[in-house]
């Protein structure tokens, strides 16, 4: 049993702990390479279905092939596809770079209370028609108990921090001081009505294993992550105002793989070309108010 | 570089450099990425705060503020031999949960001691927890070295001193190494301010730890996690998940089911995005079908024919360690955890506590506090399944929830057979002797069909007069008035029949018991609703009747009908109590036979608060809510 192995195995566990123990469960799918794996490792999990919707919270600045690829990927495997948006913030031009508010405010308007008014179903959610192809308004505004994410413990200090079972209180906020002991393979599943708990099954795997994973496994990716003949691609994808991509020729996974094992990237942080972090109290704060 | 992959944990008192010598030791071997190592520099020049290696671990803006490890981080890390994950676990007393989630998840561990400040209360709490954790691989650390002028003597001390502590609790360190976080000194290279350590140096110590083998040649072991019937896509797989905690599966095994005891053969090992598999291995998740339609439920044990088998229990010891923010309670009831079973629990017995800094041990106490272990007996509501053997620990490590919170786990020692398990035995050991069951041509699922209802069993226990038969009358008239099909079989009119061989003795009474479970269930398994009144004072007894329904997969209500002693000698609808009082009547129930009153009634109803109509509507109410959860289209 190698450590991919190893890694597949735990994560598979805790997808199916969720969905043994936890009601009204959503899984999030940002289109990035984590979550994509997530995807992949909840078929393994439970044979080919994905027995839960996956939401997406749409900033509308994303790269426009995110979206494409999203739609693509929810029609061929049958998903059931949320996805949910701050329309208000976006009519009042409360955004950055262009509107009137700064880079984190609109990290929290756009991300962070788009995404916990459609976990708690106040805010409008859209479902993916799989026979139409189009969004239609969700009539189901039940809140989600349950959320799986595919944050890793390698990406930034304050993820490092979290729980497999991770619980949030009723304002959604992450009480780090709190936070409950996990005994083996013991996990937080009681909980008091109005709360809700974050499940991060890939909180072990590296950015290295990721990608080892993508390769071994042969799951579809979205092509901004390699280079397409400009010498550049996407190391972390996010909004594109805020998101740079990187200097580098890598057209495959296995080139990124030997880019972070032995080429220039073997030391330099992965979310280096996301700005929100650089900003003060940075990734932690957002995430204390629910962020990712 | 191998692909092979260790977690291990650092532990200590709080301030003892934990973090420091993490933060050093990425570092020294060029770990970090570029952009850490600067940020957190820049951190401290713009905070004037020295900088310091453990902020490199110490990642949240409160654990810089107060300069402290609050939870545990976890770093990747990787040397010439493998790759780890370390984690660092706070040192602070309020923060032991935190030690203990990382802890629970390492290998081994560097456990380390400030040199100027010697053995601390946290250091052999933490000790404990590692032997407790059953962590045997352990390398200490004795820290800032530098500041007791790298003085052989001191260093040797606090070894001798803690070796001693360690070996009372079945520890025994693989090396103690004289260390600086702060210089560097005997991390990554062995430093020349200690000339006269003759070991290794801690990274060395690092990649020297075992990797556990695998557990494939074992027993086959695996928790039923779930069973999955997805529809979807005409897909009519019944698969049974899990993961293998020990031995192998292979394509055709016979594998028994316990507690339940049923048996099947291994059709398939399913799996998405590769071939059909004939076996797979301990450490996999993985999914199976049978050869037969079997119900299994998870919290069962899959164990293969012909192997050992494990234990089933319902009364067991065990050491456990109490981090609660109450003191876990004598007779109180818990949620008790293990592999993917879960049943009510209440401590009926704590033998021992112990502190877990000075092994002060007390006997018999009353409760055990936070951060105390102790040893203590477990009575379960349902019989579990565990097992003792060695490389099977993933069997034996369990969890009490009380309020939501996990908050306490330790191992089971072993278990008592007492009445109860001997009678889980029997109540699930089939084909006893010779007597071959003869099935009906109809099944259970096409009855209920027919019918248009689930078969299930209403069990009204309380005290005679506690108004069991009123609610039972009243309920059984409601349900057919609702088109039901209804039985009710009450104590009195089947003592007048079926058992009037029986008198009131404690046999007689169990025996009694006995034969009314047993009719409600045959009569439940023909799809009726079966409503039975009794007084039934032993919760063994009862127990047998709620543990035989769900062996049959029938559905089975504990009715509690509470009400005083006083209330019901002056109700005395049938002059019992009268007739006691006068001296004409022995054995009666909760005068001088005792009534032992259930701990986790599925309904009680208080008649003495509560109107009969009151009481009725809400019987009628919790009926819906039943048929609504029903399996009938």
């Amino acid at each position: 049993m190698n450590h991919l192995d190893q890694l597949e195995s735990k994560s598979i566990y805790l997808l199916r702990e969720a969905y043994n123990q936890i009601e009204n469960l959503c899984m999030l799918w940002s289109i990035g390479k984590d979550s994509t794996v997530l995807l992949w490792l909840a078929r393994k999990a439970f044979f080919g279905h994905i027995p839960f919707p996956l939401v997406h919270i749409d900033t509308a600045f994303k790269i426009p092939e995110m979206i494409s690829y999203r739609d693509k990927l929810a029609l061929n495997w049958g998903l059931t596809m949320i996805v949910g948006q701050n329309k208000a913030a976006l009519a009042q031009k409360n955004t950055f770079p262009h509107g009137n508010v700064e880079r984190t405010e609109c990290c929290q308007l756009l991300k962070t209370q788009a995404l916990t008014d459609t976990l708690n179903g106040t805010g409008a959610r859209y479902i993916l028609n799989i026979e139409t192809g189009k969004y239609e308004l969700d009539t189901n505004n039940k809140p989600y108990t349950g959320v799986i994410a595919g944050i890793r413990s390698d990406e930034e200090g304050s993820r490092s921090k979290e729980r497999y079972f991770s619980p949030r209180d009723k304002n959604n906020t992450w009480d780090i001081a709190t936070q409950p002991p996990e005994f083996w393979n013991q996990f937080k599943t009681e909980f008091p009505a109005g709360t809700h708990v974050r499940i991060h099954p890939l909180l072990d795997w590296s950015e290295l294993n990721v990608w080892e994973y993508i390769q071994r496994e042969n799951i579809p990716t979205v092509s901004l992550y390699y280079d397409n003949g400009d010498g550049t691609r996407y190391r972390s994808l996010g909004c594109a105002p805020c998101t740079n991509p990187i200097c580098s020729g890598s057209k495959n996974p296995q080139d990124i793989i030997e880019e972070l094992v032995s080429g220039k990237l073997a030391s330099i942080a992965e979310r280096s070309g996301r700005a929100q972090d650089k900003e003060r109290g940075g990734l932690e704060e957002l995430r204390k108010g629910g962020y990712m | 570089m191998s692909n092979e992959h260790m977690n291990i944990v650092i532990v200590g008192h709080v301030d003892h450099g934990k973090s420091t010598i993490l933060g050093r030791l990425l570092a020294d071997t060029n770990s970090l990425p570029e952009s850490k190592l600067e940020k957190i520099k820049n951190f401290c020049k713009t905070n004037s705060k020295p900088f310091e290696y453990a902020f490199l671990l110490d990642a949240l803006a409160d654990e810089q503020a107060q300069g402290i490890t609050i939870d545990i981080a976890r770093c990747f890390f990787k040397t010439q031999k493998r790759k780890y994950l370390l984690l660092d676990a706070p040192g602070h007393i309020e923060f032991i949960k935190n030690l203990v989630t990382g802890a629970a998840n390492a290998e081994a561990a560097f456990l380390v001691i400030d040199a100027n400040e010697g053995i601390q209360e946290n250091t052999r709490r933490h000790a404990y927890l590692l032997s407790l954790l059953n962590i045997s691989q352990i390398v200490v650390l004795i820290n800032k070295i530098d500041l007791i002028n790298h003085d052989e003597a001191t260093f040797n001390r606090i070894k001798d001193d803690f070796i001693a502590y360690l070996r009372e609790i079945n520890l025994k360190p693989s090396a103690c190494i004289p260390v600086s976080g702060r210089n560097g000194d005997n991390v990554t290279e062995l430093s020349k301010n200690t000339p006269w350590y003759q070991g290794e140096t801690v990274l060395d110590n690092l990649d020297a730890f075992q990797k556990a083998v695998a557990d494939e040649n074992l027993d086959f072991r695996l928790y039923v996690q779930d069973v999955y019937k997805f529809t979807k896509d005409a897909d009519s797989r019944r698969i049974i998940a899990g993961h293998i905690s020990s031995g192998t599966l292979q394509v055709g095994d016979e594998v028994i089911f316990l507690p339940s005891g049923k048996s099947s053969r291994v059709k398939t090992i399913e799996a998405f995005n590769s071939a059909p598999r004939q076996s797979e291995k301990a450490g996999y998740s993985v999914g199976f079908t049978l050869t037969e339609q079997l119900y299994v439920t998870r919290g069962n044990v899959v164990s293969i024919a012909g192997q050992m088998a494990p234990f089933v229990a319902s009364t067991i010891k065990v050491s456990l360690f109490w981090l609660g923010k109450k003191p876990l309670e004598k007779n109180k009831a818990y949620t008790f955890k293990l592999g993917t079973s879960k049943t009510k629990a209440i401590i009926t017995e704590i033998f021992q506590a112990f502190d877990t800094s000075s092994l002060e041990i007390k006997n018999n106490p009353k409760d055990l506090l936070t951060n105390q272990a102790g040893e203590c007996q477990i009575r379960l509501l349902n019989p579990i399944t565990y097992d003792t053997a060695p490389g099977l620990s993933e069997m034996r490590r369990f969890v009490l929830i009380d309020d939501f919170d996990v908050a306490g786990g330790g191992l089971i020692s072993s278990h008592i057979d007492d009445k109860q398990s001997q009678q889980d035995k029997k109540l699930y050991t089939q084909n006893e002797n010779l007597i071959i069951h003869h099935p009906s041509l109809v099944t259970y699922q096409s009855r209920c069909k027919y019918y248009k209802q689930q078969g299930q069993i209403f069990w009204f226990t309380g005290l005679s007069g506690s108004g069991k038969s009123t609610l039972a009358t009243e309920l059984e008239s409601q349900l057919i008035a609702s088109g039901k099909i209804v039985c009710l079989l009450d104590g009195d009119n089947i003592r007048q029949c079926l058992n009037s061989d029986l008198g009131f003795d404690e046999i007689s009474r169990k025996e009694n018991v006995r034969r009314v479970a047993e009719l409600a269930i045959f009569l439940a398994k023909q799809s009726l609703i079966v409503l039975v009144s009794l007084i039934s004072p032993h919760r063994d007894m009862r127990n047998f009747a709620k543990e035989k329904s769900k062996f049959n997969e029938i559905d089975f209500s504990e009715i509690f009908v509470d009400a005083s002693i006083e209330t019901c000698r002056q109700r005395d609808p049938k002059g019992l109590y009268q007739i006691n009082a006068s001296g004409n009547l022995e054995n009666f129930t909760g005068v001088d036979m005792a009534y032992e009153a259930p701990l986790f009634p599925d309904l009680q109803i208080q008649t003495e608060k509560s109107s009969k109509e009151d009481s009725v509507k809400f019987l009628m109410s919790y009926f819906s809510k039943k048929e609504k959860n029903s399996i009938i289209e």
